[in-house]
């Protein structure tokens, strides 16, 4: 569990997070979603420990990751993975090697069981033989899964998803975001996703927090949202008009005014 | 004020190398790996630049040294000097600042953009250390060695001239080579090259470490690490010769 305490962080005078507050479970897929520069990104950097708050606590399982001296901090990083927005491979790295980094540093497991886990994570993703490739020669999708497989190489318990699905058509966003989901689940992971994606929302948000001009305008499920009253979340979630008309299909679905398993055909008969 | 501010940021960036290495194996194999490219890598330009510079300097010392009481060892003499105490110190060392300079610049620069670096740091790993550390311990070592590469060439590049020019015989130029020297000379150049090398590899990758932005900056952060390079490396020369000759 990730609790977010009284975060605020600032630039150059401008407050991009103000007193932010969350509690982020184990085992489900947390969410982060706001429009562009509504601090989201800061949020999820200022957790991991790459921006530092100017106040306020982020703490790992009761222990406060904020007060930690460097040292303390690459232990617990050892139990992080994240999946960067560009995906961050190594670009002098085959796919192979890219996912070994982590286990060379740290693992003290021998090289065939560093391989055979190489190839395990691979198998997880999706991906099994494109081990000897280089991130150049991969599609974005591909770059993605070989970037979570690194991300969960090392079992974190901790995954950090920076907007996984930008760039990506609507059937890879969808693959991505069942894998993230299922592995969360498989590995009991606190797994904290920035994203954009209003799919996403609605598939995988187990906790849903929205982030308004770096505040925390509204908190949720992806099943209290269908009926949330709030309206900036409801501009920015269900912004179109097809979007808004899915979410009333969705709320009838929800209150058993319409079935779920309705068959279109005879419908449009 | 952006000039304190930036030496201050140079400081604490190789404070932050100092630290403990997450696995000893992987620094060692990064530190080979620069060791290649730095040394390697720069092998032949500076192979090239060394013999013209050597050669060159042969043509025009006997051009100016008209005066038949001059004898032609004199030649060899001044070119030798020239090579050891100048030319393949400093001018190699300007030319890596551009080879060696930008492309540490660039990659770091890249590495940077594309969240490499952030990466590093979220995996629990030191990525001054890792990164910067072993491209300075590289540098190091690499440069004084091209450095030396460089006046052997320059020499050996003087005499071919000479020799094929017929403006001095090889025993002559030969002759002239061990006459006088001076082994301080050497001493001297060597010195200049540990510090030249420190600037060439510091330098670009405070640039590269440090820059925002895209492709266009990682551009402009190579083109500014070799200018300012080139800046120390011809301020360091006139220190250390003021200090050292």
């Amino acid at each position: 569990m990730i609790e977010v305490k009284n975060i605020q962080k600032s630039f150059n005078g401008k407050v991009i997070i103000e007193d932010l507050n969350a509690v982020m479970k184990a085992g489900q897929c947390n969410l982060i979603i706001g429009a562009s520069g509504s601090g989201k990104t800061v949020l999820m950097k200022c957790m991991v420990g790459l921006f530092q708050p100017e106040s306020g606590e982020i703490l790992y399982d009761g222990t406060s990751f904020t007060q930690m001296n460097e040292e303390q901090r690459t232990a617990i990083r050892k139990d992080i993975g994240m999946l960067f927005q560009g995906s961050a491979l190594f670009d002098s790295l085959n796919v192979e090697e890219n996912i070994l980094f982590p286990l060379n540093m740290f693992s003290t497991d021998t090289p065939a069981g560093k391989n055979e886990r190489v190839n395990q994570v691979l198998e997880r993703v999706n991906l099994p033989g494109v081990n000897k490739k280089f991130p150049s020669e991969l599609s974005g999708g591909m770059k993605k899964r070989v970037a979570l497989a690194r991300a969960i190489v090392l079992n974190p318990k901790y995954l950090f998803c920076d907007e996984p699905n930008s760039g990506l058509d609507p059937q890879t966003s969808l693959v991505i975001d069942k894998l993230i989901r299922d592995i969360t689940l498989e590995y009991n992971m606190t797994t904290v996703i920035n994203t954009h994606d209003m799919n996403s929302v609605m598939e995988i948000g187990h906790y849903i927090l929205y982030m308004y001009q770096g505040k925390k305008e509204w908190e949720g499920s992806n099943k209290e949202i269908i009926f949330s009253k709030n309206q900036r979340l409801n501009d920015f979630i269900f912004a179109s008009d097809f979007l808004k008309d899915a979410k009333d299909m969705r709320m009838l679905e929800e209150r058993g005014k319409i079935d779920p398993e309705r068959n279109m055909d005879d419908l449009l008969k | 004020m952006n000039l304190l501010s930036d030496i201050g940021r140079f400081v604490i960036m190789l404070k932050g190398m100092f630290a403990k290495p997450e696995n000893g194996r992987m620094y060692w194999r990064e530190f080979m790996q620069q060791c290649a490219e730095i040394g390697i890598g720069s092998l032949g330009i500076v192979a090239i630049i060394s013999v013209f510079i050597g050669a060159v300097s042969t043509i025009q010392t006997a051009y100016q040294l008209v005066s038949p009481l001059i004898p032609l060892t004199t030649i060899a003499q001044i070119v030798r000097d020239t090579v050891i105490l100048e030319f393949a110190p400093t001018l190699v060392c300007i030319v890596l600042a551009g080879v060696a300079g930008s492309r540490i610049s660039s990659e770091l620069g890249n590495m940077r953009v594309s969240e490499q670096i952030d990466a590093l740091e979220i995996m629990g790993i030191n990525s001054k250390a890792y990164l910067i550390l072993p491209k300075i311990l590289a540098a190091l070592i690499m440069i004084p060695l091209l450095v030396v590469i460089a006046m052997v060439l320059g020499i050996l590049g003087g005499r071919l001239a000479g020799t094929m020019a017929g403006i001095i015989p090889a025993n002559i130029y030969d002759k002239g080579l061990v006459e006088l020297f001076v082994p301080y000379n050497v001493f001297f150049a060597l010195t200049k090259s540990y510090v030249f090398a420190f600037i060439i590899s510091t330098i670009p990758a405070f640039y590269g470490y440090y820059v925002r932005g895209g492709a266009l900056e990682i551009g402009r952060a190579s083109t500014k690490a070799v200018v300012v390079s080139c800046i120390l490396i011809l301020f360091a020369d006139y220190i250390l010769s003021a200090l050292l000759l």
